[in-house]
């Protein structure tokens, strides 16, 4: 439930393909460290031989190229990412960047409408595309030796494409359908919009990436064109290449390939600062269609790359209150162990599902996340007063040894399991990347959690997770009106 | 796995018929009481996968819908020993992940530990400790129990789930592949905790189960490690033969109406069974239809050219019996006729006329090509070891699975689409708009 609040949620270009029959056990969370899911996770290793070099690049035009070597199989993942998002759009103008996503699918100078897609099938690729709040990235995962053509196919597309009226057309209608699907249709996504939307004053992460209804009905094909020519550009790129690669033959390519695109100016966005919050804000929203009832909970919380700028005190943020927040997170929902396992779902049974999420890799200020679903005869209040209790317990007391000592360890073993998955190394990477940060961020990253103290963690409980920051949204069945 | 750097070179030059040389050797055993053992050694990452599989699915609920799901539940509430608050502390200390799942033909539990002994044997140990004596206890009997009721309450919010659940109804009536996988608000409320321990009896046994291994251990540490989670359990038998899957037969359109802005609908059929001959076949040729992604006919019938769904698919799911065979798509409600004549045209067009030659080409490119993509981590290899083992595939299944594919000709997938895919007798349900779409017109 969490990713609907989070700023970076991202609508992909094509559903991400099922690999099993959709589990029923909806409700149930996932066993898998939830710090991860906030992708700003370390690849620091000290025996492990899969990740291999990464090595960093930049082309005379600033186009930026990350590679990073790992041979265990002869295939490679090239993701090109674009800083822009639905964070970037002015209000009457949300879902710009999503939808020219799609369009970066049609017709270009030099490729017919779709043929772009048909080129990759033909040689076994897996593709696809998506946008968050911050970046919109575009991806190819296939054998290695077809890192020249993604290159080539890309560099295309970066500067050639061709936005036609009729294709829009459709398109937009294809758009809408994403829309229906994702959220009109359903209770808990249309809440968390509209959540996000309370929580974010004047911050442009209250937009929906995929757009408003009749913004989207709304769009003109001249604002795609205009912020297709304002952010497509070599030195607005990064490209990241995970794979059986040789680092000095990708960039021999990608000077070929891409070395020839002219820079051109880039304004950064409209800087739309979130003015203070006075008090606690609140939803209580009802839906016909819910059954069961839901609680959302958010604070505003710093990310990394707000380190150094003034903070909520007036005075800079602090690198270890970042690591401290996502222990903190950990602390609370890093496992079945955890608190919210230990003491909501089981010891005092409020809860079927409880979870924390904190969000560290993001362009701008972001959220601290909780959501529960009450066990049947529990109320939101009561539960909203559990969660309290726990939160007000992390603000009075430090956490013990073994809890930080059980988060750590959690957040080491992750760093060696993520190796696993080339496309997720290519994530952290880019995600750094686009967000502000350096991508060797994910190799200090363990040593900033190791050096978490439990006096820290209670520090920005007490800082951070207080009423003036805090939105709640209650979700509940209609006829309980 | 080191071996596929020295090959990469070899398959460039060769084609892809030296795939099956590029592949992790893939070893498999039978435990001292029974259990199946499928290994392949990765020793690239210091880290270990493991994965339990029994057939003990929703499709053996019996008289019990939905005891399946809370069984493979409880699994993570413990041990008789250890209560969950200390199970999981003592598992978590260690970095080690554990989940379990079910399905309608297999439940299975997983484990991912870091590979130095010290974590394996610690994290081995719990596991075992679950599968010898899990925690069936009221207490959380009860809790797992409210979760399942909860998460089919929330089914019911969703168009798309309601949609597949009257889809499998239609299909196979009251086979348990038609039956909802966690069951009913009232049979779960009827569920005994002696039922999910009988269950549990039955079915996880070591004669019942598949255990998949890949990670950085030798062989003779996997043995090892095998015959500790295999010695947990009773030795048992295998699970018996499920009730066959009903011939394919004609019903009406199904609509139910929902308040919602789109129309969810499914077209389809009972398909095959994951050892049919026609695997292949139509693997490929359905490949062609709906199953390649964004250059698929449907995808570019409905969606690209007129723009009525975001997602269009179509895919054979392949289970221990005939699974089924479904098309799907969600169109705004004023739409769904549209939609709805215009993919059934398809399909039925499609069976008749079969790929052309340049889309089967097409289709087998993907598919071949993309066969490194199956196999390129540890992940990707347990899954497809573990289901080597639990639907006896044949130890080379991926070593000929590329092999396989370039033999198939356009004759024979024709002729096993029109074998297996009767698109007038489908099976058409919708879930949405207040009224039932029209009936297509009779081609």
């Amino acid at each position: 439930m969490l990713k609907f609040l989070l700023a970076r949620a991202a609508n992909w270009r094509l559903k991400p393909p099922r690999m099993l029959p959709p589990a029923i056990r909806v409700s149930r969370p996932p066993p898998l460290l939830k710090l991860w899911g906030a992708l700003i996770a370390g690849g620091f290793l000290l025996t492990a031989q899969a990740a291999g070099r990464t090595t960093e690049y930049r082309l005379s035009n600033g186009l930026k190229l990350i590679v990073q070597e790992d041979h265990r199989a002869p295939v490679a993942v090239v993701q090109v990412w674009y800083k822009v998002g639905g964070s970037y759009e002015q209000d009457g103008a949300t879902g710009t960047s999503h939808a020219l996503e799609h369009l970066m699918f049609k017709r270009t100078t030099t490729l017919a409408s779709g043929e772009f897609s048909k080129i990759i099938a033909a040689r076994g690729g897996a593709e696809n595309a998506f946008t968050t709040a911050d970046y919109t990235v575009y991806f190819q995962q296939w054998s290695a030796d077809n890192v020249a053509l993604s290159f080539r196919l890309e560099a295309d597309r970066m500067q050639h494409l061709v936005l036609d009226a009729e294709e829009f057309k459709n398109e937009r209608k294809v758009i809408l359908e994403e829309r229906r699907m994702r959220t009109d249709d359903n209770p808990q996504a249309l809440a968390g919009e509209a959540l996000t939307a309370a929580i974010w004053q004047t911050s442009p992460y209250r937009q929906p990436v995929i757009g408003w209804a009749a913004d989207i009905e709304n769009m003109q094909l001249p604002a795609l064109r205009a912020w297709y020519e304002r952010w497509y550009a070599p030195n607005n790129a990064t490209v990241v290449v995970v794979g059986d690669v040789d680092p000095q033959a990708v960039l021999a390519l990608a000077e070929q390939h891409f070395g020839p695109l002219p820079s051109r100016p880039i304004a950064p966005p409209m800087p739309r600062p979130e003015v203070p919050q006075y008090g606690e804000k609140r939803l209580t929203l009802y839906d016909e269609k819910v059954r069961e009832p839901l609680l959302m909970l958010a604070f505003k919380t710093p990310v990394m790359s707000m380190v150094g700028a003034a903070g909520v005190d007036g005075k800079p943020v602090e690198a270890w209150e970042i690591y401290a927040l996502e222990v903190l997170a950990g602390v609370l929902d890093g496992g079945a162990s955890a608190r919210f396992s230990s003491q909501l779902v089981r010891g005092q049974e409020l809860a079927v599902a409880a979870s924390a999420s904190y969000s560290a890799a993001a362009r701008l200020e972001d959220l601290f996340s909780i959501d529960a679903t009450p066990r049947a005869g529990t109320t939101l209040k009561q539960l909203e007063r559990a969660i309290e209790v726990e939160l007000g317990l992390l603000k009075a007391n430090p956490p013990l040894a073994q809890e930080l000592a059980r988060v750590k360890t959690q957040v080491r073993a992750g760093t060696v399991y993520q190796q696993d998955s080339m496309f997720y190394q290519a994530m952290l990477i880019g995600t750094l990347e686009s967000v502000g940060l350096a991508w060797q961020l994910k190799d200090e990253y363990d040593a900033g959690i190791l050096a978490v103290t439990p006096a820290q963690v209670q520090a920005v409980a007490r800082k951070y997770l207080v009423r003036q920051r805090a939105s709640v949204a209650w979700l509940m069945p209609a006829e309980k009106n | 796995m080191a071996s596929w750097r020295f090959l990469v070179g070899l398959a460039a030059s060769c084609g892809w018929s030296a795939s099956a040389a590029m592949l992790p050797p893939i070893e498999q055993w039978t435990t001292s009481n029974g259990a199946l053992v499928v290994f392949v050694a990765a020793p690239e990452i210091p880290m270990l996968d493991v994965r339990v599989v029994f057939a003990a699915g929703s499709a053996r609920d019996g008289e019990h819908p939905g005891v399946a799901e809370l069984v493979s539940a409880l699994l993570e509430e413990g041990t008789r020993e250890l209560p969950a608050d200390q199970f999981h502390a003592a598992l978590e200390a260690t970095g080690a992940q554990l989940g379990a799942s079910s399905l309608r033909d297999m439940a299975w539990l997983s484990l991912r530990t870091l590979s130095a002994p010290a974590q394996r044997t610690s994290a081995l140990g719990l596991l075992a400790q679950v599968l010898h004596a899990p925690r069936f206890v009221a207490v959380d009997f009860e809790r797992q129990r409210q979760r399942q009721l909860s998460g089919l309450r929330q089914d019911l919010e969703s168009p798309g789930t309601l949609a597949r659940q009257a889809f499998l109804a239609a299909l196979y009536g009251e086979h348990p592949y038609g039956r909802p996988s966690a069951g009913t608000l009232a049979s779960v409320a009827a569920l005994s905790l002696a039922e999910t321990e009988a269950f549990y009896a039955q079915y996880y046994v070591a004669h019942n189960a598949t255990i998949a291994i890949v990670g950085a251990l030798s062989r003779d540490e996997a043995r090892a490690s095998a015959e500790i989670l295999s010695a947990a359990l009773a030795a048992g038998v295998p699970a018996p033969p499920l009730p066959p899957a009903p011939t394919a037969r004609k019903s009406a359109p199904q609509h139910v109406a929902f308040d919602a802005t789109q129309s969810h609908l499914l077209v389809g059929q009972i398909g095959i069974a994951r050892d049919d001959p026609d695997y292949f076949a139509l693997l490929l040729g359905n490949h062609v239809l709906g199953g390649n992604g964004v250059v698929s006919l449907l995808f570019e019938e409905i969606r690209e050219r007129r723009g009525l769904s975001y997602g269009v698919e179509s895919h054979f799911e392949p289970m221990t019996l005939p699974g089924p065979f479904v098309a799907s798509l969600q169109t705004r409600g004023e739409q769904l006729d549209e939609a709805s004549a215009l993919l059934r045209a398809q399909i039925t067009a499609f069976v008749e006329h079969g790929p052309t030659p340049a889309a089967l080409e097409d289709a087998r490119r993907n598919l071949i090509g993309a066969f490194p993509l199956r196999i390129e981590n540890n992940s990707k290899i347990l899954e497809n070891i573990a289901a080597i083992g639990f639907f006896k595939l044949p130890l080379d299944y991926l070593g000929r699975y590329v092999a396989r594919l370039e033999a198939v000709t356009l004759e024979e997938v024709r002729a096993a689409l029109q074998r297996h895919l009767k698109p007038a007798a489908m099976t058409v349900v919708s879930v949405g708009r207040a009224t039932a779409p029209k009936p297509a017109a009779a081609r």
